[in-house]
């Protein structure tokens, strides 16, 4: 074979692009994501996400489901953060029943507690798995210790470790068992110290720091146009916490900060994620405090089940438990967008009810689904090794998107 | 905060109808097709309205209707911490102007309408599929389309590949009509003032 050179520039190379195929199997997916990178050598030219591999028709059942049966299903979209799902949901209902003045003082704030939690439990996995997905697993393995720690909280206080179903319309489900407030007070004593230790493998980590800083600049025009919420808006440096600007249950009543990115890029959407855990410690520090005793669901029977104890005793009640559990109850004709600051971003729940016990439509908005949406305008330009980095930086969960 | 929201809008656009969701809490612009790029983009430019984001836009399905589907948009004013819902109704065949060039965000909005409603969007360069399976056929969300949809698929051992059949159901999905529990019985004697007083519920 005779290679004849002379005629080529030295270190020139014409390279063709080409599309490969990233996903819908790949670990550094995050699920089933199928994108379609065209590539200019190791360089992204385009890349065209194909989402809906997940797609289980959600929005389609609730439809087919009485208010309270549809409450389960917002478990199964974020799977990361099952509650703040549901809390979007319950929110959306109360308004359109017309209770949310009613419900209990103490059930706002086991609400508010168990989103805080949750958004820990979120951010630890995208933290740790996105430094996975840049070549560290040593977080990985530290942080899912702490999630199984606080996954033991969803189970002591809903029976069950991801799909939880514990925060309905009207309150939720159950009361916190006994010794509940101090567990939880007593993991979050130990808890800073581990914030400390994770930043300690990457904050300054000379690797992790190449792999995510200035890679996929979002600036904070783009962030608006694009739809971006949540800690994702938060790195481009704009101040928006629904938590904040639009508080419902007792935020108006938590002093918190909103850490805020100057640069959008990978480093600070991980950075103001570190930040935000500090921030939830605070909230849940401040609800234990608050907190008294109390009812934890609407007095209402027609909404909220009664005890079983009354069940045993009361005719009446027996009916209503009846009633709830076959027919459920008839919401008001109405619409509402509801919407909550979920770990992602803005969660967003438009539900339309006809005065039957079934929504007429549920549109859920998924937060992820917009950033995902962006990543063509984020990975243009970059390597193919930076679009792991981009696609973990974004906290992807196919359960939301693709619902 | 609605109240002043809605002298904004009616300031800007007089000719639009608007009105409140949920006792006077949420606001909800009525408009229609003719003109909805421009008024969208009013909605995003005017000094006091501000709406930079589109967070969500969705199809809702009245199959009852002449023209069956209501395009909601819902606006978010990041300066002005203030929302709105854009509704403005669609027909299978009238084409919705797109607003994926005000906000690049709608894009896949539009296209999942597209999917699961058949809203067309005029002027989006991508109508694509988006959540559906590759070569699916019909639109889910329609009120007419079954929940279970009118294909499987499985893997077929002999084939060595996966095949798609039509949806064969062991036990028939059962809807129960709790609007009218006892409409059956209309033989029932003495049963009558029931039939005479009922008021009529919306159908699901």
């Amino acid at each position: 074979m005779s290679i004849t050179t002379t005629n080529l520039a030295p270190n020139k190379v014409q390279v063709d692009s080409h599309t490969i195929n990233f996903g819908p199997q790949h670990p550094a997916a995050h699920g089933v994501l199928r994108l379609i990178l065209e590539m200019q050598g190791e360089i992204v030219e385009r890349a065209d996400p194909h989402i809906g591999l997940l797609h289980r028709g959600t929005e389609k059942l609730i439809e087919y489901k009485t208010y309270l049966q549809a409450l389960p299903y917002f478990d199964r979209l974020d799977y990361v953060s099952p509650m703040c799902m549901e809390h979007a949901f319950a929110l959306g209902t109360e308004r359109l029943l017309g209770i949310e003045k009613d419900i209990p003082e103490r059930a706002q704030y086991i609400r508010v507690l168990f989103s805080e939690i949750t958004r820990i439990l979120n951010h630890l996995l995208n933290i740790t798995t996105y430094a996975l997905d840049c070549g560290a697993i040593t977080p990985a393995l530290w942080g899912f210790e702490q999630r199984e720690h606080l996954l033991e909280m969803y189970e002591q206080v809903s029976g069950s470790h991801y799909h939880a179903n514990y925060f309905r319309p009207g309150g939720v489900a159950k009361d916190l068992p006994a010794g509940m407030e101090t567990r939880i007070a007593a993991w979050c004593e130990q808890f800073p110290a581990f914030i400390e230790k994770l930043e300690g493998l990457l904050t300054d980590n000379r690797i992790f720091k190449q792999r995510t800083v200035d890679i996929g600049i979002m600036t904070a025009e783009q962030a608006i146009e694009w739809g971006f919420s949540g800690p994702c808006l938060r790195a481009s440096g704009l101040p928006w916490d629904l938590r904040r600007t639009q508080p419902y249950d007792v935020y108006d009543r938590m002093e918190f900060d909103i850490p805020v990115g100057r640069h959008g890029d990978c480093y600070d959407r991980y950075l103001v994620r570190i930040a935000e855990m500090r921030q939830s410690l605070r909230i849940i520090d401040q609800c234990l405090k608050q907190m008294k005793p109390g009812p934890v669901k609407v007095l209402d029977n027609k909404i909220a089940p009664p005890s079983r104890g009354t069940m045993k005793r009361s005719m009446e009640a027996l009916i209503h438990h009846f009633k709830l559990y076959t027919e459920g109850y008839h919401v008001p004709a109405g619409a509402t967008y509801s919407v909550v600051e979920a770990p992602k971003g803005e969660f967003g729940v438009y539900l339309v009810a006809d005065g039957t016990n079934k929504p007429y439509r549920c549109k859920i908005r998924a937060p992820g689904y917009a950033h995902l949406q962006a990543m063509e305008v984020l990975s243009k330009g970059h390597m193919l090794a930076d679009a792991v980095a981009i696609i973990g930086s974004l906290d992807i969960v196919f359960g939301e998107i693709d619902r | 905060m609605v109240e002043a929201l809605q002298a904004a809008v009616l300031a800007v656009l007089p000719d639009v109808v608007l009105t409140t969701e949920r006792a006077g809490a949420e606001l909800v612009l009525h408009t229609g097709r003719e003109g909805l790029v421009a008024l969208m983009l009013r909605l995003r430019d005017t000094p006091g309205l501000e709406f930079a984001q589109c967070m969500d836009i969705c199809g809702v399905d009245w199959p009852e209707r002449p023209e069956r589907f209501d395009v909601v948009y819902n606006l978010l004013s990041l300066t002005l911490n203030h929302r709105l819902r854009v509704v403005v109704p669609a027909g299978e065949a009238t084409p919705v102007p797109s607003v994926a060039g005000i906000w690049p965000s709608a894009t896949w909005f539009e296209r999942e309408t597209w999917d699961m409603y058949g809203v067309v969007f005029e002027g989006l360069s991508d109508l694509r599929r988006l959540l559906t399976d590759y070569g699916f056929e019909g639109h889910p969300l329609r009120k007419d389309f079954p929940l279970s949809g009118h294909v499987e698929l499985r893997y077929d051992e002999e084939r060595k590949q996966v095949v798609y059949e039509p949806v064969s159901l062991t036990q028939d999905f059962r809807s129960f009509d709790f609007l009218s529990p006892w409409e059956a019985m209309t033989t029932l004697p003495g049963d009558e003032k029931v039939h005479l007083n009922r008021v009529e519920g919306p159908k699901p």
